[in-house]
Parts: structure tokens; C-alpha cells; sequence
């Protein structure tokens, strides 16, 4: 209408500008690789695999908050359910190999998942909020119960194991290198989800869900099948972590948990790849740091009055703020 | 088809808690017909709006979408026979751009909107016809512009290209032109008339001289029930008309000096 242009070449344009982000993110993942592989020679692996199985928690749960606009206050409940499935099964059963717990693990939690979503999806906001806490206050009601858990007292001792039933996982560089897998693999499905034709319509109901009704999509499908792979890698970050620690506890089913993933999720950054990654990084190393110190007792006021700080002062967290500036001064 | 009414609806009732917002209402959509719904505030034509498109669900009656019953079809469904609506306040999607926008319409006839698994860069070959579209609302030079940084007038011109990616029979369109200045009324009226060619709409408009350019025909509501249904000459020569739009006690609602057909007529 202004001046004349030609469709045909601001679509290049457009495209051409798409290549060009594909390969920033290639080199900033591959940096990361990196970084990642060679972080054993650096630091204790078990802290490491703990920042790992966090990172995993946090990058399931923003695929739900970041990207489909749904908070879930009650996604402890799968992180727990993943950590004792496997635990049971692989300190009952010692013919499984320890993927085989994992699996196991991470179907219970898909399923769980599948139920809380049925159950939660129709509901909008902060009465979805309170739905998802009052069913995970149930599995946690349920995980208390059980004698199987270990009660209070947690369970102990869960074997390791064998990968495959060849690579021997006790060994601490073993583990390390098998949780990054796992961790790489669903980064980057995560990855994929977001840019895949699935991705655009979530992000369309994010930004305007009247909208997208009216344009054909029946979202509660879609709002589901989110949910679902948000709690299966929920699952999947809590069977992790049982067999690194070789240990399931309460801590992982209370509703502290399902709040500090949502802390994470929005320090490191909400709705960006790598926002929850540094976020569950920070947390956990906050956490460390002051264990180790005079502060001990001051963990829990300074991660909330970090948090006040992150909703207040810089709502994009860590990651958004470093991408809003290199937006700003550098393109 | 004999049938000459591509949409219809059969005693239509909506019950808030007691209050009868929708009362009785027989609309009759002819083919090809530009329809207007008008009437003063609250007079519940967005709540018909939200009836036909199943956004609420009517309390009782009969909707009729080329003869056959659609009254227990869901949003979504509805959507995809042709039958879309656009809304009060610009509906679009804001962090997306331009072309992403109209993508997302062209989307659903795709059969890939569940497949998390694959590349977006699928979707590219859906490009040619979203450009096409934003080159026939004139935003062609902002298809990569994101959506939230377009001004008002532009938004909701993507909103109507959007709309019409999703090739609909009926469209039905809320108070395209609310809140715009002069110039860009001009120019939604024509990007309706033109979006109008092959197809049947129906829409809620306060502007009433853009009721008098562009539609066949006028059903006017008042307090959820059909005052009157006509084109312009009856419609705003019915003695009724006028007196709901003033009050009859010449109180007069808010915004009745621009809604008020007298003055329309003058403004021409």
C-alpha cells in the first residue's frame, strides 16, 4: 500500500533471516556441548548430574509455562512419581537393567500426567494452578501412605546398576556421561517441539486463545498433549535422579518442589530454550553455596527475596534480559 | 440448494442467571447478502455473536448453518465449515509476525497442527499463499514485522486477512471499524467489500454510515429482542429505530450521537 514491494523477495528476506538464527543457536548449543563435556575434569560429577536432573525438571516444566502459557503447581508430583517407580523397581526387581527403571519410571509419570491434564485442562489461570496443587497434594497424601516409599524415612539405597547390562554406572564418570545424554536428547526435543508445527499453534494459544478457537483449533487437545510430555520429562528427571543419588524421597513429591521449578523456571528466564538450564544452575548453586556457609540457615528468604527481585525487576529472567540487551546494543 | 439463507437461527435464547439477554431471535443470513446487526449498547449483539459461534452456549433455540442443525457443534468445528468470526478488540496474535499470524489460520488445514516431532521449517510452503493474503490487505512490507509493534488500523487489517486464510463461506465480523479514524475506516470498508466478493457477511457495526455504504440488509435489536429487520431506507425511517437510539424520554445511551441514523444521514 505505501511503496511498492515484492512479496517474492521480503519472503527471501525472510527466510534467509531464518537460516541465520538456525545457525546462532547451532553455535551456542555447540559452545555449550563443550562446555558440558568437559565440566567432569572440573567439578564433582554428582554436583553436576544434581544441576543436570534439575535442568531437565525446569525444561519441562517452562515447555508447559513458557510456551503453552499453562502454570502447573503441582509438577512435583511427577518428578516424585518417575524417582520411586524406577527406585521400586530397580531395588525389587534385579533382573531389570537400569533403563528399563527408567522407562518404567518415566510411564508412570506420562500416565499421571495424562489424568492430571484430563482432570485440569478445562480450568483457566490460577484456578488451573490450584487444580494441578490439589491433585499433587494427593499423590504426595498417597506417597506418605505407602509403605513402599520408605514413609518419611525415604527410600534408600536404590542400585545403580548396569546400563544396557554393560556399562557399569556406579562408576561417577559413567553416570555423568549418561545423564548428559539424556539431558542432550530431550534439550533438544524440547528444541524441536517448540520450532515444530505443534509449537506454532501452542504459541498461538498462548498469545490469544479466543483466537485460535476461533480459527479452527480445538485447543484443549492441544493444551493436553503438552501437558502429557511436560510431566513424561518431569518423570523422566525424577527417575534420573533417583538412580544418581540412589535415592527417592518426600522432598521430591512436597509442593517446595513444585515451586522451586517454577523459581527456576522464571530466575534463568520463562519461554526461552536455555532460560530454566540457567536457572536450575542458579538454584542449585545459591543452594550449595550457602549450605556451605555462615548463611545456612538463610536459604529459603534469599531465594525468595531473589525471586521478588526477578518478578519485579527483570521479568524476562537471566536468559531474557541477556537476550533483550544483545537485541538492543548488537542488532 | 434451494435453501436461499446460508445461516439461520430459530427462537435463539440466552438466560444469565434470569437476565434474558438474547430473546427469541429468528436471524435470516441470505447468501451473499452484507448483513448488519445494530442496535444500541447492550442490546446483546455480541452475545449473538458468541451464540452463533458457539463462544456461549444457547439456553435454548435452533441455529441453522445451510440447512442442517449446528446448534451442538463446538468452536472449533463450526470454525472449519466456513463459518469465522472476528472480535471486538483486535484479535490477533501479538509475538508472532504478520505472515506467522496468517500461517496459523492456513494451519489448520494442514493435518500437522499435532506433529511436535517435525520441522517447523514445513510450514515455509504455506508462505506463498500468507503473502498473497497480506499483499491483498496491504501489509505486505510488514510481513516480518511482529504483530504487537503495527499500529491499530494495520492489526486489524491482519485480522481480516487472517480471517480470510481460513476461506470462510460466512464471516462473521464485530465492530470492524471501532475505534479507527476516518482514514482507516475508508479503508476497512473497502477491504470488507472486497473480502465481501463470493461470500455472505454478517457483521455488528455502530458506524452507521459504514452500515448505509455497505449493507443489503439491517436487523436491529433492542434489549436482546429483533426491533425490526429491513435495508437502510425502511430500517432508518421505522419510527422504533430512532427511538430506541434516543430513549424515548431523550436521555440517550452513551455514543448515541454517532450511532443515531439522522445524524449518519447528515454526516453523508
Amino acid at each position: 500500500m505505501n511503496q511498492p514491494v515484492n512479496p517474492a523477495d521480503i519472503h527471501k528476506a525472510i527466510v534467509e533471516q531464518q537460516k541465520i538464527q538456525d545457525r546462532k543457536k547451532l553455535m551456542v548449543n555447540g559452545v555449550l556441548l563443550l562446555l558440558l563435556l568437559a565440566a567432569p575434569f572440573v567439578m564433582y560429577p554428582v554436583f553436576l548430574m544434581k544441576i543436570l536432573c534439575f535442568a531437565l525438571f525446569a525444561v519441562a516444566f517452562n515447555l508447559l509455562f513458557g510456551f503453552t502459557g499453562l502454570l502447573s503447581f503441582g509438577h512435583a508430583a511427577f518428578l516424585a512419581t518417575g524417582g520411586y517407580t524406577t527406585g521400586y523397581l530397580l531395588s525389587n526387581f534385579s533382573g531389570l537393567t537400569t533403563e528399563m527403571g527408567i522407562i518404567a519410571g518415566t510411564a508412570m509419570a506420562t500416565l499421571l500426567g495424562l489424568a492430571f491434564a484430563l482432570l485440569s485442562i478445562r480450568r483457566q489461570g490460577i484456578y488451573f494452578a490450584m487444580v494441578t496443587l490439589a491433585l499433587a497434594q494427593l499423590v504426595f497424601f498417597f506417597f506418605v501412605q505407602s509403605e513402599f516409599t520408605g514413609g518419611e524415612d525415604g527410600m534408600h539405597g536404590i542400585p545403580r546398576g548396569e546400563l544396557f547390562g554393560l556399562i557399569n554406572l556406579e562408576d561417577n564418570l559413567n553416570m555423568y556421561y549418561f545423564v548428559l545424554v539424556v539431558f542432550i536428547a530431550c534439550y533438544l526435543l524440547v528444541q524441536r517441539i517448540v520450532g515444530s508445527p505443534y509449537g506454532q499453534i501452542l504459541k498461538a494459544i498462548k498469545q490469544n486463545e479466543p483466537r485460535a478457537v476461533s480459527l479452527g483449533y480445538n485447543v484443549d487437545r492441544y493444551k493436553i498433549l503438552a501437558f502429557v510430555i511436560s510431566a513424561a520429562l518431569a518423570g523422566l528427571a525424577g527417575s534420573m535422579k533417583s538412580v544418581v543419588f540412589q535415592l527417592a524421597s518426600l522432598n521430591d513429591a512436597h509442593w517446595h518442589m513444585s515451586g522451586e521449578v517454577i523459581l527456576m523456571t522464571l530466575v534463568g528466564g520463562m519461554g526461552t530454550l536455555l532460560g530454566p538450564v540457567v536457572g536450575a544452575t542458579f538454584v542449585v548453586n545459591i543452594e550449595y553455596l550457602l549450605s556451605q556457609g555462615p548463611l545456612r540457615d538463610w536459604v529459603d528468604p534469599i531465594l525468595g527475596g531473589t525471586f521478588v527481585l526477578t518478578v519485579l525487576a527483570f521479568r524476562s529472567g537471566i536468559v531474557g534480559e541477556i537476550q533483550k540487551f544483545i537485541k538492543k546494543n548488537l542488532g | 440448494m434451494s435453501n436461499p439463507y446460508i445461516l439461520q437461527t430459530r427462537g435463539l435464547v440466552k438466560t444469565f442467571r434470569g437476565f434474558q439477554a438474547v430473546d427469541h431471535v429468528d436471524l435470516q443470513i441470505r447468501q451473499g447478502d452484507i448483513h448488519a446487526l445494530i442496535g444500541p449498547n447492550g442490546a446483546g449483539k455480541t452475545t449473538v455473536f458468541n451464540l452463533l459461534t458457539k463462544f456461549l452456549i444457547p439456553t435454548r433455540g435452533q441455529i441453522l448453518y445451510k440447512g442442517e442443525d449446528i446448534t451442538s457443534l463446538k468452536s472449533a468445528a463450526i470454525a472449519r465449515r466456513g463459518v469465522v468470526r472476528s472480535f471486538q478488540i483486535s484479535a490477533v496474535f501479538p509475538h508472532m509476525t504478520a505472515l506467522e499470524n496468517i500461517r496459523v489460520a492456513l494451519q489448520t488445514f494442514e493435518g500437522n497442527s499435532f506433529s511436535f516431532w517435525q520441522s517447523g521449517a514445513r510450514l515455509n510452503k504455506l508462505n506463498e499463499r500468507a503473502m498473497e493474503l497480506l499483499d491483498a490487505v496491504g501489509l505486505t512490507s510488514f510481513a516480518n514485522t511482529t504483530t504487537v509493534e503495527l499500529a491499530y488500523g494495520r492489526k486489524r487489517a491482519l485480522e481480516l486477512a487472517t480471517t480470510l486464510a481460513m476461506e470462510p463461506e460466512i464471516l462473521l465480523l464485530d465492530e470492524p471499524t471501532q475505534g479507527m479514524g476516518s482514514e482507516d475506516v475508508d479503508r476497512v470498508v473497502e477491504l470488507v467489500r472486497s473480502a465481501a466478493k463470493g461470500r455472505t457477511v454478517l457483521m455488528v457495526e455502530h458506524n452507521l454510515s459504514v452500515v448505509s455504504k455497505l449493507c443489503d440488509r439491517i436487523t436491529v435489536l433492542a434489549q436482546g429482542a429483533v426491533l425490526t429487520e429491513g435495508d437502510y431506507e425502511t430500517v432508518s425511517a421505522d419510527p422504533r429505530v430512532r427511538e430506541v437510539y434516543m430513549g424515548s424520554d431523550g436521555s440517550g445511551e452513551r455514543g448515541a450521537t454517532e450511532t443515531n441514523p439522522a445524524s449518519a444521514e447528515a454526516a453523508q
